[in-house]
């Protein structure tokens, strides 16, 4: 992995390996936040924010500090913890600087905490064994990526409220669906670059 | 060695993240103190930047109307902020219509003071007084149902229009709220206030009010409300009630019959069994000395009544289309549940009121 240049893992982790469309990380929110765009765009950016910022602190704790203290196994806890108190951060900034935002967001914003992409992506990077550049590149990537998928799937409902459908679909079963055949037209990026 | 490493780590880490949050929180979190400008500076306020408008006024003695506490959950605290207050909240849109959003009717407790506001608020609220008072008298007058009054201290007095209401501070364990209760005391009794309060399970309010003994101390604030008697002699009142919605209906009618006479009035009232019926006495009572005094209360349920009942029985509704005649001046005002409100609106349309006419509490 020490290899892989760190565009190509940005547009790896936006496009084929999509965080929310491949590994189905993240749908709580996903599919609670996407009746509007502009929620949408909010989360998203939030997200991607968090995601890209906590993926580096967290890289630097687990190879500066955990690695050599042997504490590897404290890698979960400690993940969580730094997420939880960057999360808190970036709410007092966003209801400092954006108040319709943050209302907007509602219990969503503090819920990014538990949004297990944001987690997955920090694991992700250990697993793979990243360089610190590569860890940044990939918080940034899986960040976009997730922001992509919940503003393309916000403008399709916004669409779908006009549309007939099925009693029994209305409402998450429909977003369900919809995001599983957006994951295949995913596929489709398969192959053009590839992380494991 | 092996637990005492991770034990050191994680406090360590813990306490530089939480260090991090409080220094952030010193610098983010901090708005300085602010002005809150009140009808074109008739009135200006110096507060603490970081609190609700809501409650920046209520330290300033303004008691904006509000029953949920400044939770957003009521929508009763509407007032006009004309700058400093940011964009409309998601958590106001429910309870603002578009007419409101427009002329910048925000609701106060969800404003967050970030810099200097300037407000409209109308003059009536300015006059809203806290009043501290003490139990007078305590009487149950059905089985969860209790006439509390009170006699008031400091301001001695109260000038209020009949169909106004009170806010209780009721103790909380998140500190005190405030229960909206309707004055059934007639304007005339100007030093005491008296209230009907319904028993709720797990109400607050209720809980807090059955639970006081004469002589116990309370704090409210008042008075509040839309209700407006027409001063024409010749408009006939109608006054209808559901289940415990008799406050505002006992207070208009007696203050009608003090400086009226002989003035039209129907009271319409509903009750489930002959268990809920109270003040019918009284009532009879006054329909004796006033004779264009109507009153019809009827039984939703006379089935399961514990006492024989030879009155109406139905919905409410029904008896309000049964005896009015259609299109005469009138004056309606509504105090029950929401489907009795909107039955009988739409009786009362029928019979040719206008909607300005018609006055209504729901809850």
């Amino acid at each position: 992995m020490t290899n892989t240049h760190v565009m190509i893992i940005v547009v790896a982790a936006i496009f084929t390996n999509n965080i929310l469309l491949s590994n189905f990380l993240g749908m709580c929110s996903f599919l609670a936040c996407s009746k509007q765009l502009d929620t949408a765009v909010g989360l998203g950016s939030a997200v991607t924010f968090v995601m890209t910022a906590t993926t580096i602190l967290n890289y630097a704790i687990y190879h500066w500090l955990l690695v050599p203290l042997k504490s590897e196994h404290l890698a979960f806890i400690v993940f969580i913890a730094v997420i939880a108190a960057f999360v808190q951060f970036v709410e007092m900034f966003v209801e400092r600087f954006s108040p319709k935002l943050y209302h907007a967001l509602g219990i969503f914003l503090p819920l990014i905490t538990v949004n297990c992409a944001i987690l997955g992506a920090s694991l992700f990077m250990v697993n793979r064994s990243y360089t610190f550049i590569q860890s940044a590149g990939f918080g940034l990537g899986a960040g976009l990526g997730w922001a992509l998928a919940i503003v393309l799937i916000a403008g399709l409902r916004q669409k779908m409220v006009y549309s007939n459908v099925p009693r029994p679909f209305a409402g998450v079963a429909i977003t369900m669906v919809v995001t599983g055949i957006m994951a295949m037209a995913f596929m489709g990026f398969a192959g053009m670059v590839s992380i494991q | 060695m092996t637990l005492i490493i991770p034990v050191i780590i994680l406090a360590a880490l813990f306490t530089v993240l939480g260090g991090v949050l409080v220094i952030a929180e010193r610098f983010l979190v901090n708005y300085g103190e602010c002005t809150v400008d009140i009808n074109e500076s008739e009135r200006v306020l110096k507060v603490e930047g970081g609190q609700t408008l809501l409650s920046a006024l209520y330290e300033s003695k303004i008691f904006i109307p509000s029953a949920c506490g400044g939770k957003g959950s009521c929508g009763h605290c509407k007032i006009t902020v004309l700058s400093g207050g940011g964009p409309v909240l998601p958590t106001e849109t429910p309870y603002l219509t578009r007419q409101e959003v427009r002329s910048s009717v925000r609701l106060a407790c969800q404003v967050k003071i970030r810099e200097d506001v300037k407000t409209k608020i109308p003059e009536e609220l300015l006059n809203v007084k806290l009043f501290s008072a003490s139990v007078k008298s305590t009487r149950d007058v059905t089985h969860d149902i209790k006439e509390i009054r009170f006699a008031l201290h400091d301001p001695a007095t109260i000038t209020q229009r009949p169909g106004q209401y009170v806010q209780i501070e009721a103790p909380s364990p998140e500190g005190p709220v405030f229960r909206a209760y309707s004055i059934s005391s007639p304007f005339y009794e100007d030093d005491s206030v008296e209230l009907n309060v319904r028993f709720v399970p797990g109400g607050i309010g209720s809980t807090y009010l059955h639970g006081l003994n004469v002589g116990d101390p309370v704090r409210f604030t008042g008075p509040y409300g839309e209700f407006r008697l027409s001063e024409e002699e010749d408009a006939e009142i109608i006054c209808v009630g559901g289940g415990c919605g008799m406050a505002p209906m006992k207070n208009i009618i007696f203050s009608i019959y003090e400086r009226w006479p002989d003035r039209s009035c129907w009271l319409f009232f509903g009750c489930r069994t002959t268990a809920d019926v109270f003040y019918l006495d009284e009532y009879n009572e006054l329909a004796r000395k006033h004779p264009n005094f109507h009153v019809v209360y009827a039984l939703s349920n006379p089935q399961d009544s514990p006492d024989p009942w030879n009155g109406e029985t139905g919905f409410i509704h029904l008896s309000v289309d049964k005896h009015l005649e259609p299109d005469r001046k009138r004056q309606a005002f509504l105090c029950g549940p929401p489907p009795m409100i909107e039955a009988v609106t739409d009786v009362l349309t029928q019979k040719g009121l206008a909607d300005e006419d018609i006055f209504y509490d729901k809850f």
